[in-house]
């Protein structure tokens, strides 16, 4: 009877360390526990697949490190199909922090497929206001970057010879650990009826059901299981999916504790009707 | 007066000028916004200035009160450090300021992040509880869609993910979209209020 009464109460200490030990253990020693596609990161996968070459993909890098493990294997999977498909990529970031991130992208994916800077990707950066900036990429993108990140004039880049505004760019693709995708809808697909997708923290996704329902993202990716989704659909298992293992076991982890402690809290409910 | 009656009329004017610029098509109104969007962006580069200088003068002012000094001290630090490291070395790829933030600033941000795992199984363990019907509901759709997002869902079975799913494309939709349209109204109004010099809160008192 102590026992159960004690599965009420375990010091949070004990499972921290049960915790720790979960993460540990998967992330030395992978499980491979299969990853199924849902159909949010299908639906973006195939958007971008049907892309007819030279298409233009906005990679909009809107969160910093805090979210890094969760949204960095997004960016870089998509950066990675889309050079892969030969379409081109625009970089930029709406958030400060985003900028280091980005730049890492853009310094090693475009090398693995052999494409050319300013012609085939380029990296425009970070603009401070999220609203004068999505307007603004609607008008024309070489007046609100009028350089890019490096430092070379947007009008000399051969990307920008066919690429002014939201027209011509098949979609944008904002990764976040905040609401900033709900903003690229509020602007650009409100105002330029622009197509947007997304890749948001785990904890965020459910937020962004409704605009998926209404067909204003073409796609969603959740967390890092979306991640590792898309990992798996562009055949390229990377930083997701060694990290799923770990986080399914965490989740279990987490279902039984809950389990133990409703045991606990069940049998500490009778004895005092009692 | 002037500091407060000057920024509401600025404020009431573009507030009209902007609403219904939205619907007049000529090329007239189109430089109109155009030039807006160069302003706003103009004022925004001032606005992180402003932030910077703020944070400094606050973190001065706690330093001199000997208020939770090693922090201050560390913050002005590193402003001041990697500023200068980014005006003397550049920004560029595997530079030292590059170096700074994804070996310093990726780890740390990283770290505060993922111990919230920690606490959120801790005060899942202990906040869980089945007490009423409706905390059961919860309990059982979070046990469905936490198995049903993780690979473990599909090998137990595969409605498993489907149903998963369904939580989240219906009952979880049904909600958030009453609270997007009601948050939808309320931005509505929050803008009229602030256009007419009602809503007042923005002027800083």
């Amino acid at each position: 009877m102590k026992f159960l009464e004690y599965l009420a109460k375990i010091d949070r200490r004990i499972i921290y360390l049960i915790l720790v030990i979960s993460i540990i253990i998967p992330l030395i020693k992978p499980l491979n526990l299969p990853v199924g596609t849902s159909h949010p990161v299908k639906s973006l996968f195939d958007f971008i697949e049907k892309q007819p070459e030279g298409a233009v993909i906005l990679l909009s890098v809107d969160y910093d490190a805090s979210v890094y493990p969760e949204c960095h294997p997004m960016a870089r999977a998509i950066a990675r199909h889309v050079l892969s498909k030969n379409l081109r990529l625009i970089c930029l970031t709406l958030n400060p922090a985003g900028t280091g991130l980005a730049l890492e992208i853009i310094t090693q994916i475009p090398n693995e497929y052999n494409k050319k800077y300013g012609e085939d990707y380029v990296f425009l950066g970070f603009r401070p206001d999220i609203t004068a900036t999505i307007l603004g990429l609607g008008e024309d993108i070489r007046k609100i970057f009028p350089y890019d990140y490096f430092g070379n004039k947007t009008d000399t880049l051969k990307i920008f010879k066919d690429v002014k505004n939201y027209d011509n760019i098949a979609l944008v693709v904002s990764i976040s650990g905040s609401a900033l995708p709900v903003s690229w809808i509020y602007l650009a697909r409100g105002r330029y009826g622009q197509d947007i997708a997304a890749g948001v923290t785990a904890v965020m996704a459910a937020d962004y059901y409704p605009y998926l329902r209404t067909g204003q993202f073409v796609g969603l990716l959740g967390g890092m299981k979306g991640a590792a989704e898309y990992e798996k659909l562009i055949n390229k298992k990377e930083l997701a999916t060694s990290g799923m293992d770990a986080i399914s076991i965490s989740h279990i982890l987490i279902i039984i504790f809950v389990i133990i402690g409703n045991i606990g809290y069940i049998f500490v409910l009778k004895r005092r009707k009692k | 007066m002037l500091q407060k009656q000057v920024p509401m009329f600025i404020c009431f004017l573009m507030g009209l000028l902007l609403f219904f610029q939205f619907y007049i098509p000529a090329s007239w109104s189109q430089n109109f916004y155009n030039t807006i969007l160069r302003w706003i962006l103009g004022i925004s580069s001032f606005a992180i200035v402003l932030g910077v200088v703020s944070l400094i003068r606050h973190h001065l002012r706690k330093i001199r009160k000997k208020e939770d000094l090693p922090y201050s001290i560390t913050l002005i630090f590193s402003i001041f450090a990697t500023t200068l490291i980014g005006f003397i070395g550049g920004i560029k790829s595997g530079t030292l300021f590059d170096k700074i933030f994804n070996y310093i600033q990726i780890p740390l941000q990283s770290s505060m992040f993922a111990i919230l795992a920690f606490y959120m199984a801790s005060a899942a363990y202990r906040a869980f509880r089945a007490r009423n019907v409706e905390a059961t509901l919860l309990l059982l759709s979070a046990f469905v869609v936490m198995i049903g997002v993780i690979g473990i869902g599909d090998l137990i079975h595969p409605f498993v993910p489907s149903f998963a799913q369904w939580i989240l494309d219906v009952p979880n939709l049904a909600a958030k979209r009453g609270i997007a349209i009601g948050v939808g109204l309320g931005i509505i109004a929050t803008s009229i209020k602030i256009i007419l010099g009602i809503e007042r809160n923005w002027l800083g008192r």
